[in-house]
């Protein structure tokens, strides 16, 4: 956190001054860990393994925090009697298809009730129920394909059918509570010692601190940034953390909590408001072309269910009237047919694979540098070199502009630049200090940012670039008749422009203008809540979640009220969604009575004498619930969550520590190798995650893992990372003669134990190889990479910060030559902290002899393309064809 | 005001600014870098830059390719100079533990033979020295004290004569050789004077620089450094905070979690001029001896 936020870093360091205990678990020995209290070096890729014997540790020693598990979790609700878990299937879980390698969540229900996820892969469950129910043999088929599995992320509904079975005693043996003791058993304080290459005493350290600052009177809080989500099973690192802080009470309570540090300055804004392909602003699912023909069938899953999900189609219908006005009424379906549909998956490196196989003509690349930032940069460049135009716009002239002149295919005469048929178009963009705006950062708060100084020469702002291009298309679709064309023609597009004294020249869009429309309008002007959202096309919001940024015609993200002058909570600063909420479920820092936990953690209450919740913070809760309210049988949406259920927006009121629906690859989390990995499973006879998304392709080559034959061809594991000098792909810093000469040049990071192995000598040149690439590095011996032990032998890590590519002032190769394409399936996120390399010591070598080297190394591993994409490698036996539910 | 030799180049002195002729001064105003809380993310140094204009020094036009990356850990400033006046230096420690550091460490991992380590880093300046040799050296009057005690070097005046590089204890002011003239922190003397902080210390997010008038940092300091020996950290200490040192005290002070020769920091500084007044006695001695020896001589001729 230091080394990549080091300005949030700040109360870290202010909290340890309060005497906090830094406990910081990496791979690396880092800035973080030079000023934490405890450093875990632990193997890349292996922290399930030591959340999990964590977990374990909090369920074998009760030190669990009993009053908030039974009330808030699920861990007394009974599963159903076919689920099988990982103990009986060897790693797997039930309902795994080896064909279409992927789950079938069917088994992971609760006994007597189906329940959808509120988050994830929501209409996984109701897509299936919605099969059986019509009967229909095609859908359920192409359901089951593996490119369409997952493809529907975001939130949504919450079908709630029936009522689940539960044991608040939690002695039931299928309830989720002795599920997951079960589960746990197996990850003991050895087996996490021998796995993350950590010593017990290490382990139990950590354990002692964590669990001793938990329960009524302290809460603890976790931090993380992309070295756990960066992983195949990235999803599940952070469901470990999430099972971890809901045993000890850390959710919903003050000093709690998990926070995901983003890796750019405003990428919780992208995901709220997203940038992805597969969710709607406010985390509405992005419709299905076959699942969703009309507006009905997109929010009849959600109508009049339990929980704020079940408002979904007032969400939805503002969202509608927010981008298509007076076009969207209730007889045009709120012009629910303009909005574009799935038909399978379309992420980014679904993307690139079609640009490869010529299946992709246009791209638009904006704040990324996929020619040397993204997994496996060899497919992104052959993707690029493949399209008919591309379109960057960025600060600098970067690599993914320059693609078609001195790429590494270039160089070594893999592509001339006269056979690429890509027409470039480079703009300059305009920086943040250039124009007016909100960053959304990690605690879902927005803060608003004025222009500092006029952009220079054709820099332009996103919103000018947007803004103007979609008004230039919509003036040349004027007067067309094609049908195709009313969703452009009839979108709201009438933002307000100015001009600055210093460009008169630019009609920069009003960006308060986009604040308002994001916060949205009814009868009366700008709503403040989105309570006040109705299904009835009264309201229009282009972001329900936001609802409130811009009440009373105020930009609320622009309240800069110092701490000094307010609460301790600082509501006045900034403005954070929902409901300018700084702590979400913080019904959960009360009891179920509504009295809180302790006196040192009080937040928000139940003030009797006034009927009504109060505290420091707005309370999470509808205001007037009391602790005692009932739902009668038939109650719906928020009506039918109790005044004791304090996780509102689940379909059961309940924090999920089993996930019955939603997940793609398990409803636990279960420790798997990285995709690769020259270490065996020590815990499953499943190497790696079953439902992982895989590539084959001659260029997204894998290596042998584990005991497979040429494993150890790849030996080492390396990982990447940033640096504090460096941003990302380098288009931000490696441009900047202040930061470039702070860290001038790429390097690798070994342990003088390595450096022997491998001759490598400080400051020399190393080659590192893995099947997809090679590439070049010097080398900084350092002290602070350590080898360390796991199962019984020494195993060496690789360290590659990842910022550079061949422009600019600070140059050097691009670590994410060596990485694959292989993905997490919930959120198909690629593995770039954990993968096998070789290193040896040297320069690469170049033209054609680049890819020879490659080729050499593939052919001793003796890969093809299908090696590392075997799907199950457990042993067989009786009890895996079990675990086939439905076959 | 008087004039007292004994105080004038070294030894405590209250007032620095008032003896270089200021009256109504504001209190003597510094750092106070404490280098426990340093997460070395060299804001300090781009944020000198940046405000002060200061060139790059190792990339662009004057670069040399891969001669830049020093080695140094994740130090490629390496050290102060005429265009770096913030330095963060990084220490990579191994050893055999001492008595519970309180501090990070790579513990006992499973491998045989593992030693503890540490990574030390703190952000250097020049220290404005109460008792500043540069100053006194310079002959054009380039280098003053000023109102706030602090020591500034002004580029129009000076010539590049270069007296001040050797002076210095620190090593710290340089010649740039692009320009051939002197330079070094001015503790953002046009900030002061507008009421701002110094700009690494408006940069710094973990408060490891801290600006303030000079005795409140000293008082901040001795407390931190009892909560840091509190916690076990022995080594914790001050560096140039002794009015009594070399220097007669610095303006800009340290906490070091070690010794100082670790960070690269000379141990018992003593600035250059202070045996001047000595030197010259000496010297006016052996002049009076010479000219009373050639009159001895004259007088003896007589005869």
């Amino acid at each position: 956190m230091a080394e990549c936020h080091p300005v949030g870093f700040q109360w870290v360091m202010e909290a340890k001054k309060r005497g906090a205990t830094i406990i910081h678990v990496d791979p690396r020995f880092t800035r973080t860990s030079a000023v934490a209290d405890v450093h875990v070096p632990l193997r890349a890729g292996s922290d399930i393994a030591f959340l999990g014997g964590l977990i374990r540790h909090v369920l074998d020693n009760d030190l669990w925090f009993r009053d908030y598990v039974i009330a808030y979790t699920n861990a007394p609700m009974i599963l159903r009697e076919d689920f099988r878990d990982t103990e009986d299937l060897d790693g797997l879980f039930s309902g795994f298809h080896e064909d279409t390698r992927h789950y079938d969540p069917s088994s992971w229900q609760y006994e007597g009730a189906d329940v959808a996820a509120a988050a994830g892969q929501r209409d996984q469950w109701s897509t299936m129920t919605a099969d059986e129910q019509i009967g229909s043999r095609g859908e359920k088929a192409r359901r089951a394909s593996d490119t369409d599995r997952g493809e529907q992320a975001g939130s949504g509904g919450s079908p709630f059918h029936g009522t689940p079975e539960r044991d608040d005693t939690l002695q039931h043996p299928r309830c989720v509570f002795q599920v997951l003791k079960r589960h746990f058993a197996r990850y003991t304080p050895d087996k996490v010692a021998d796995i993350c290459g950590i010593s017990e005493a290490q382990f139990l350290q950590v354990a002692d601190a964590l669990t001793s600052n938990s329960g009524r009177e302290r809460t603890s809080a976790f931090v993380y940034a992309v070295g756990w989500t960066h992983h195949t099973v990235g999803v599940q690192y952070i469901r470990s953390a999430a099972i971890l802080q809901l045993l000890l009470g850390n959710i919903g309570r003050p000093g709690g909590g998990i926070m995901a540090l983003r890796g750019h300055a405003s990428i919780q804004g992208s995901t709220d408001i997203p940038t992805l392909f597969n969710i709607l602003p406010g985390y509405l699912p992005m419709p299905h072309a076959h699942e969703h023909l009309d507006l009905e069938s997109y929010i009849s899953a959600d109508a009049g269910t339990k929980g704020y999900w079940g408002n979904m189609d007032a969400y939805a219908i503002s969202l509608l009237k927010s981008w298509w006005g007076d076009a969207a009424t209730a007889e045009t379906g709120y012009c629910f047919d303009y909005l574009p549909r799935l038909t399978s998956g379309h992420s980014n490196y679904d993307t690139v694979l079609k640009q490869v196989e010529g299946g992709s003509e246009g791209y638009f690349v904006v704040g990324e540098n996929p020619a040397v930032g993204t997994a496996n940069a060899k497919m992104n460049r052959m993707g690029l070199a493949n399209l008919k135009w591309l379109v960057v716009r960025d600060l600098q002239m970067i690599e993914s502009a320059t693609f078609w002149q001195n790429s590494p295919e270039i160089e070594s005469g893999e592509l001339r630049t006269r056979d690429i048929g890509t027409e470039v178009f480079f703009l300059p963009a305009a920086a943040h200090t250039e124009k007016d705006g909100s960053f959304t950062n990690t605690q879902r708060m927005l803060q608003w940012h004025h222009k500092a100084v006029d952009p220079a020469g054709d820099q332009r702002s996103e919103l000018w670039f947007y803004y103007h291009l979609g008004r230039i298309i919509r003036d040349k679709l004027a007067g067309s008749t094609d049908p195709r064309d009313r969703p452009l023609l009839d979108l709201t597009w009438d933002y307000p422009t100015t001009t600055s004294p210093g460009r008169p020249d630019i009609a920069e869009p009003d960006a308060e203008a986009v604040l308002a429309e994001i916060n949205g309008t009814g009868p009366d002007g700008p709503l403040s809540s989105y309570t006040e959202l109705k299904a009835d096309g009264s309201t229009r919001c282009g972001c329900w979640i936001y609802c409130g940024a811009y009440a009373d015609g105020t930009n609320q993200p622009a309240r800069r009220k110092p701490g000094s002058e307010q609460s301790w909570v600082a509501p006045e600063w900034g403005w954070a969604w929902p409901a300018n909420r700084r702590i979400l479920y913080n019904r959960a820092s009360a009891d179920p009575d509504g009295k809180p936990w302790s006196d040192r953690k009080a937040y928000v209450w139940w003030d009797s004498e006034h009927e009504r919740w109060t505290g420091h913070d707005v309370p999470d809760f509808q205001p007037t619930k009391s602790p005692t309210y009932r739902p009668a049988a038939d109650a719906q949406r928020e009506d039918a969550i109790g005044g004791n259920e304090a996780f509102i927006m689940q379909a059961d009121g309940r924090a999920w520590l089993h996930v019955p629906a939603g997940l793609t690859d398990g409803p636990l989390p279960a420790h798997y190798e990285p995709a690769e990995s020259p270490v065996p499973n020590m815990l499953y006879g499943q190497q790696a995650n079953p439902a992982r998304q895989v590539y084959p392709h001659r260029l997204n080559r894998l290596s042998p893992s584990g005991r497979e034959p040429g494993a150890e061809i790849f030996p080492y594991v390396f990982t990447t990372y940033r640096l504090t000098e460096h941003h990302t792909a380098g288009g931000m810093s490696r441009w900047l003669p202040y930061l470039s000469e702070l860290q001038p040049e790429f390097f690798c990071e070994v342990s003088p134990a390595l450096a022997a192995e491998r001759a490598l000598t400080h400051l020399g040149w190393a080659t590192i190889i893995t099947p997809r690439g090679v590439i070049e590095a010097r080398v900084l011996v350092t002290e602070r990479m350590r080898p360390i032990r796991v199962g019984g032998r020494t195993l060496h890590q690789i360290g590659l910060p990842y910022h550079w590519g061949a422009n600019g002032l600070s140059t050097g190769d691009s670590a994410n030559e060596l990485l694959p394409i292989t993905l997490d399936p919930n959120v198909h996120i690629q593995p770039t902290k954990a993968a096998s390399c070789d290193i040896r010591p040297g320069r690469r070598p170049t033209g054609a002899a680049r890819n020879a080297l490659v080729a050499e190394y593939q052919r001793r591993a003796g890969i093809t393309d299908e090696t590392g994409t075997t799907a199950v490698t457990g042993h067989p036996g009786d009890s895996r064809s079990n675990g086939k539910a439905g076959s | 005001m008087t004039f007292d030799l004994d105080t004038r180049l070294a030894g405590p002195l209250a007032d620095p600014a008032g003896e270089a002729g200021h009256t109504d001064a504001p209190p003597r105003m510094g750092f106070f870098t404490d280098t426990s809380v340093c997460i070395g993310c060299k804001a300090c140094e781009v944020a000198c830059k940046e405000w002060n204009a200061v060139p790059a020094a190792s990339t662009g036009e004057q670069s040399t390719g891969p001669g830049d990356l020093s080695g140094m850990s994740y130090d490629n400033t390496v050290g102060l100079g005429g265009s770096t006046w913030r330095h963060v230096a990084f220490v990579e420690q191994t050893g055999p533990p001492p008595v519970d550091l309180g501090m990070p460490s790579v513990p006992q991992g499973a491998d045989e033979g593992d030693r503890e380590m540490r990574w030390l880093m703190a952000s250097d300046v020049c220290k404005h020295c109460t008792h500043a040799a540069c100053l006194d050296v310079c002959p054009t009057g380039s280098l003053f004290r000023t109102e706030f005690g602090t020591v500034v070097v002004q580029e129009d005046i000076c010539n590049g004569c270069g007296y001040c590089v050797p002076a210095c204890p620190y090593g710290v002011i340089d010649i740039r050789p692009e320009d051939g003239r002197a330079w070094k922190c001015t503790l953002c003397y046009d900030r002061l004077g507008a009421g701002q902080e110094p700009a690494c210390a408006k940069a710094c997010p973990t408060d490891s620089i801290q600006y303030g008038p000079l005795d409140e940092l000293r008082a901040t300091a001795a407390t931190r450094l009892a909560d840091l020996h509190d916690r076990g950290m022995e080594k914790a200490q001050l560096y140039g905070h002794d009015a009594n040192d070399g220097v007669g005290g610095d303006g800009a002070f340290f906490l070091l979690l070690d010794r100082p020769e670790v960070y690269g920091l000379p141990p018992d500084p003593i600035v250059t001029t202070r045996d001047l007044p000595e030197m010259w006695k000496h010297a006016a001695l052996t002049a009076a001896g010479v000219v009373v020896a050639v009159a001895a001589a004259f007088i003896g001729g007589r005869r």
